[in-house]
């Protein structure tokens, strides 16, 4: 048999039902990578005994005959989603200690299905950053480095110990949550596949909240066809979170198989951005000849406001930041720094409880929400927001999806990350139009760099349709064949 | 946009945040920074454009006015650092 680290979520799954291998056995072989990989820092709480005690339930209810669809599956889980009396501390100091007595609507989905929980995994704080680099826990490291350099590589943000623990070959999927591209720009730097769905697909319930407008939990995993099975574990509607969407979810993986053949996948020109690496363009000309080669039809199209959309998005989730993190008082849960005072007691806690980028985020937020200016940036933004929808919504009157690199770059040196916060917002250009146009995008590896590291594409679909964004992915992912691993993992 | 010393400490106070006087100093210029950068918005044509609201089209749902959850004080405030007899506890507010 192969390696059980090596095995995708398919794999696992025939193996499981045919009673080749236990949940146990899969599980205790997950423990024992992610027990032997501590370097990369990938999970922030190990739950092994957590882990083992759900893999025992589940070959139980297998014996029984129940199995769901994520049956005996080891996963780990974004240390962003609230775990019923298991540390939830979103990368961040103020929440010291904290232990929710609720689980997630998403774990909760997931378990129900029969998932295994091996930990909860590295992010940056509060899901705010491209690189890991805010975690108060020491950022995750990339299991990839460039060839002939030695530097530790950030494994991108803010799900990147999720991303890590699944190219590191700790878990055989993880949850991530995507609020400008937290999920597709790590799948892309670790040579993995990552799904931020629709907005309203999975439910936001007890998942630590950033900007509850374009926040959205995904899955992130080593082959297409295992996102769409994960997918379809996590999704659904929920009374809990009134921006659920009360739609079916359908089954992601049928019809994954069907081809591109006869669909027009528009190629956006304003993606074509200033001092891109000329390695990212061959990868994109590349992605559009295989989409043409298995019989789509490409197209060249505009989505003028595009270059918009990064300030509009660094109004827009600052300030919905800097009020549903008004909720980390020193008062309710995690940290308290005392005081006589009860607004001195707020202040200090805040002011030592939240790293830097944290506090910048909330005081822009406050600044653009405050008396005065509300109009000329909250407002503005809101309605380039409508802008950048429309201007997909114009596209999809011509094509069927839109493909486009992932990120403008490969991961970059963990010690030597952009200094200027602007530089590190540059990540998320091709992520972060489709988070505020409420879409679905996947990204997909589709080859190395001349240094030797992973760079993906991008699928971008209509509202709800995830399972033709799947069905894109499944056939860039044959096209590329990528199979290079991190060495040493 | 530059944004001086003063305003950054009106902000952070509304945000309850402290800062030190070097803080504000390093962060009126970076926030200076960024809110140079998103001033381009101002660029857009957004005559007769509606503000976003919601970014899926569906209406929010309503339901039955009923409890639906409660009587689970102890759990409530568990995970608080100071609590009492079901209460959380704060500094001294009344005289």
């Amino acid at each position: 048999m192969t390696d059980l680290t090596d095995l995708s979520i398919a794999q696992a799954r025939d193996l499981l039902a045919k009673g080749d291998l236990s949940s146990k056995e899969l599980t205790q072989a997950q423990v024992t990578s992610m027990e032997g990989k501590r370097e990369l820092n990938a999970f922030i709480t190990e739950t092994p005994d957590k882990a083992l005690e759900m893999a025992e339930a589940s070959d139980t209810r297998r014996a029984k005959g129940e199995t769901g669809k994520l049956e005996g599956i080891p996963v780990a889980i974004k240390d962003l989603f609230c775990t019923k009396d298991v540390l939830t501390t979103a990368g961040s100091h103020i929440l010291d200690g904290f232990r929710p007595f609720y689980e997630s609507s998403v774990t909760t989905n997931m378990f129900r299905e029969g998932a295994v929980m091996l930990g909860k995994t590295n992010l940056d704080e509060f899901a705010m950053g491209s690189g890991n680099l805010t975690s108060y826990y020491g950022g995750a490291i990339n299991p990839w480095r460039a060839k002939g350099d030695n530097r530790n590589l950030v494994p991108g943000g803010s799900s990147g110990g999720s991303a890590s623990a699944v190219a590191g070959r700790m878990a055989l999927g993880a949850t991530g949550t995507d609020t400008g591209g937290s999920i597709r720009q790590p799948a892309a730097f670790t040579g993995i596949v990552g799904l931020k769905p629709t907005y309203g697909r999975c439910s936001r319930w007890g998942i630590v909240a950033f900007a509850s407008s374009l926040d959205q939990a995904g899955p992130m995993t080593r082959s297409v066809r295992d996102s769409a099975i994960m997918l379809g574990a996590m999704a659904g509607h929920d009374p809990k979170d009134s921006t659920s969407a009360d739609i079916a979810v359908p089954d992601f993986e049928e019809g994954l198989n069907g081809g591109v053949k006869g669909l027009t996948i528009g190629i956006p020109k304003e993606y074509r951005v200033d001092g891109m690496p000329e390695e990212i363009e061959t990868l994109w000309q590349q992605g559009i000849k295989w989409l043409e080669e298995q019989g789509a039809r490409t197209v060249e199209i505009s989505l003028p406001h595009t270059k918009y959309a990064l300030p509009a998005y660094y109004i827009v989730a600052p300030a919905e930041a800097s009020s549903n993190l008004a909720r980390y008082d020193g008062v309710k849960f995690g940290l308290r720094v005392e005081s006589d005072d009860l607004t001195e007691m707020y202040e200090k806690t805040r002011a030592e409880g939240f790293g830097a980028e944290v506090k910048r985020r909330v005081l822009i937020g406050t600044y653009v929400l405050s008396a005065g200016y509300y109009d000329a940036y909250y407002l503005q933004a809101q309605k380039v927001r409508t802008r950048i929808a429309d201007d997909f919504k114009q596209a999809w009157q011509q094509v069927d999806a839109i493909l486009t690199p992932a990120t403008p770059s490969a991961a970059f040196s963990a010690d030597d990350p952009p200094s200027d916060p602007l530089a590190m917002y540059l990540n998320d250009v091709f992520t972060v139009p489709v988070n505020l146009a409420g879409l679905p995008g996947i990204s997909v590896p589709a080859g190395l760099t001349g240094d030797g590291l992973p760079m993906g594409l991008q699928v971008i679909g209509k509202a709800f349709d995830e399972a033709t964004v799947l069905r894109i992915g499944q056939s860039l992912e044959d096209a590329a064949g990528f199979d290079a691993r991190p060495e040493g993992y | 946009m530059s944004l001086d010393k003063a305003t950054v400490a009106r902000i952070s106070r509304l945000a309850r945040i402290a800062t030190t006087e070097e803080e504000q100093e390093r962060l009126a210029g970076e926030l200076g920074g960024i809110l140079a950068w998103v001033e381009q918005l101002g660029e857009v044509d957004t005559d007769g454009v509606e503000p976003m609201t919601s970014v899926v089209e569906m209406l929010l749902k309503s339901r039955e006015d009923v409890v639906s959850d409660g009587g689970i004080a102890d759990d409530v405030v568990r995970n608080a650092p100071k609590s009492a007899h079901g209460f959380f506890v704060v500094p001294k507010v009344v005289e």
